[in-house]
């Protein structure tokens, strides 16, 4: 965040807060609650009501309604919502492909979206907008940290694996980008395969001294088990989507010892943090994944900016967004000028806590205060 | 280290290759007798993965669960028949398309009320941990080798079920006229919640086993589905011989094009573009496949009926 642009947005938010009350808001979520990626858009909408409910906020009204990891279903909510439901801001979108066809849609209306996962890369540079704010990452970034620490280990030989589709591509280059050892196998598998015996023994016969795979949900998941039965034994690291905390209790002993980049972890030391874990354990019974962090955070920054300024007002209320003046779960956050955050990015490795639960536990530092590659192309 | 990993790859083929028969037998079985195209098979390969993995939590073991998986499966399939399908055999295809697609949906979210949105944990039973060394310098997890096995004892009790016995005898006149062996005095409606209970447990069995390997998850069944219908509409609709060769053809066309194609086009392209491209070539491969045998055989491999 530019001071100056800080300064301005917290002498505006000040002038407001003096004489408002608090205008309610009406949050429209569409994410992904039932098929087989209904394990994040359920971490999104629970951590987001947590956040909330924690807050005790009553002036933030919120409607929720399941994509269904498709598209066009997504579409039609979101026109539903902002015609004959009148929200002012949208958010909950998983899946890259639907932000896609969601998003410019929606800024067109002249709304707001707020992105708790999806961070397409398009939407950060050359078509980035003054009413677009992402809350979670651009897409690049946990395999940049992934890339950036294979790197600084040292590793000379990588084998690297995601799925064939826009994220997966993404994903790869950007782990290349700061990745500069030898790549003896680069592998874009099909979206949604569960088999990956002709990968492994592929894997087998590379040579690799090291595996970095990019398979968010169930895909990771039988990877993970299909490996450890294998008998390979080179070892393998993710993002932290490879890796997080819906697919953990699925892959089981298997995962133990992996390396992972994020750009949160339940054992990142912060008070806001510590809060955050212990309210969602007591609340929901599990521990939060990395989209429930990204969901509290996206409810917490709605919360600070409608405190502020009257969401019908509409440069006041982006000025109060650009801020940022909350407490992140990640400890600190800003934006950047193409309003996606400039955060530190971890190291992170599966262990089994004191209940023996799968989890992760920080191990190191990949970058501190990174900023996406596409911030350069973005005109707002 | 070549001939290893080709010989390795040729067995993952054969292996997935194998866990599609168990799918597409029960399919081509029940479209064969019944006339049904039933697009629930893949969530009662779901229910079997799920019983085997609660059962298996409950019970800590897999064994039990794989039974359990068996007896779920087939329950669920004979209450759906007498409940549901039973209603569709006079109907046309697009009613039973559409009643089996709703099928799917109350499986899943039923199955997401009972057990929550999270994939389940279910692993490998400690009798079957591992790889194995085979002759030819191959390493080779032993459970696979498990699996191929299963299935080559289901294809062969199938064969002999339907070939030798009463209860085949039985099927092989419903398959051929359905009319007459119920003039003959054989209890039709049982034999066919008979039918779809065994296609039914072939499909728990399925879902069990593979989801040792992979994840149990709500829609673990439809990518599935999809490969079983190509599979029996190469084998020839009603085969049971087709839908051993189709699964066979499938599971090694699908393992060996992801394996050779890139490789094969990096030598003409270059490595940066071949990735992508035969990425994309491999997941249609089975598809031209299937285009071609169709093209030249347009009743599949094996048709059943004339």
């Amino acid at each position: 965040m530019k001071p100056l642009f800080a300064a301005a947005a917290l002498a505006l938010g000040l002038s407001v807060s003096g004489l408002a009350f608090a205008e309610p808001v009406k949050v429209g979520m569409i994410t992904t609650l039932s098929g087989g990626g209904a394990g994040l858009g359920t971490d999104v909408r629970d951590g987001f009501m947590l956040s909330l409910k924690m807050s005790g906020n009553k002036d933030i009204e919120v409607i929720t309604e399941d994509d269904a990891m498709k598209p066009e279903i997504a579409v039609q909510i979101a026109d539903k919502m902002i015609q004959s439901d009148k929200v002012d801001v949208l958010t909950g979108i998983i899946w890259s492909n639907l932000a896609m066809a969601v998003v410019p849609s929606v800024l067109a209306q002249g709304k707001f979206y707020l992105s708790p996962n999806a961070g397409p890369s398009p939407l950060a540079g050359e078509k980035c907008d003054k009413n677009y704010f992402n809350v979670a990452y651009q897409n690049d970034n946990f395999h940049e940290a992934a890339g950036n620490y294979a790197e600084k280990q040292g590793i000379k030989k990588m084998f690297i694996m995601a799925p064939n589709y826009p994220a997966g591509t993404d994903s790869l280059n950007g782990f290349k980008r700061f990745y500069k050892g030898e790549l003896v196998g680069e592998v874009y598998t099909k979206l949604g395969q569960t088999d990956y015996a002709a990968e492994i023994a592929q894997i087998r016969a590379s040579g690799a001294d090291s595996v970095f795979f990019f398979l968010p949900g169930g895909m990771g998941i039988a990877f993970m088990k299909q490996y450890a039965q294998s008998g390979v034994e080179i070892p393998v690291m993710g993002p932290g989507f490879s890796f997080s905390q819906d697919v953990l209790g699925a892959m089981g002993d298997a995962a133990l010892g992996a390396k992972n980049t994020a750009s949160w972890s339940p054992d990142l030391n912060n008070p806001k943090n510590k809060e955050f874990v212990a309210a969602f354990k007591a609340e929901y019974n599990r521990l939060p994944s990395i989209y429930a962090a990204q969901g509290f955070d996206t409810a917490s920054l709605i919360a600070s900016a409608a405190a502020k300024a009257d969401v019908k007002d509409a440069d006041a209320f982006r000025a109060a967004l650009e801020a940022a003046e909350f407490d992140s779960v990640r400890g600190k956050f800003a934006f950047n000028t193409n309003h996606h955050p400039i955060q530190d990015f971890f190291v992170r490795e599966v262990i089994k806590d004191a209940d023996g639960v799968m989890t992760n536990k920080i191990a190191a530092t990949s970058f501190v205060d990174h900023e996406d590659a596409y911030a350069k192309d973005c005109k707002m | 280290m070549q001939t290893a990993l080709f010989i390795e790859q040729l067995l993952n083929g054969i292996q997935f290759g194998v866990m599609l028969f168990l799918m597409a037998a029960g399919l081509t079985l029940i479209f064969g007798v019944m006339g049904l195209i039933n697009l629930a098979h893949g969530s009662l390969y779901m229910v079997g993965a799920f019983a085997c993995a609660s059962v298996a939590a409950a019970t800590g073991s897999f064994w039990l669960g794989l039974v359990a998986s068996l007896a779920a499966a087939a329950a669920a399939g004979a209450i759906v028949e007498v409940t549901v399908i039973r209603r569709l055999y006079e109907r046309d295809h697009l009613d039973q398309v559409l009643a089996t697609f709703a099928l799917i949906l109350i499986f899943s979210e039923g199955t997401r009320w009972l057990f929550g949105s999270f994939p389940l944990y279910l692993n490998i039973p400690s009798l079957l941990q591992g790889a194995v060394a085979l002759p030819g310098g191959v390493h080779y997890p032993l459970y696979r080798l498990a699996i191929i096995g299963v299935g080559l004892g289901v294809a062969l009790g199938l064969y002999l079920l339907i070939g030798r016995t009463r209860l085949g005898m039985r099927i092989r006149a419903g398959e051929s006229d359905r009319e007459m062996i119920g003039a003959l005095g054989v209890d039709i409606s049982t034999l066919y919640t008979v039918v779809f209970a065994l296609g039914a447990a072939l499909a728990g069995l399925a879902g069990a086993m593979v989801g040792a390997l992979q994840s149990v998850e709500v829609g673990m069944g439809e990518p599935v589905l999809i490969l079983a219908f190509v599979v029996i509409v190469i084998g020839g609709i009603g085969s049971i011989k087709g839908a051993f060769v189709g699964a066979l053809l499938v599971g090694i066309t699908d393992t060996m094009g992801r394996f050779l194609l890139p490789g094969m086009l990096a030598a003409v392209i270059g490595p940066a573009k071949a990735s992508g491209i035969g990425a994309a070539l491999a997941s249609m491969l089975i598809y031209i496949v299937m285009a071609l045998i169709l093209a030249f055989r347009p009743k599949g491999l094996f048709a059943a009926q004339g």
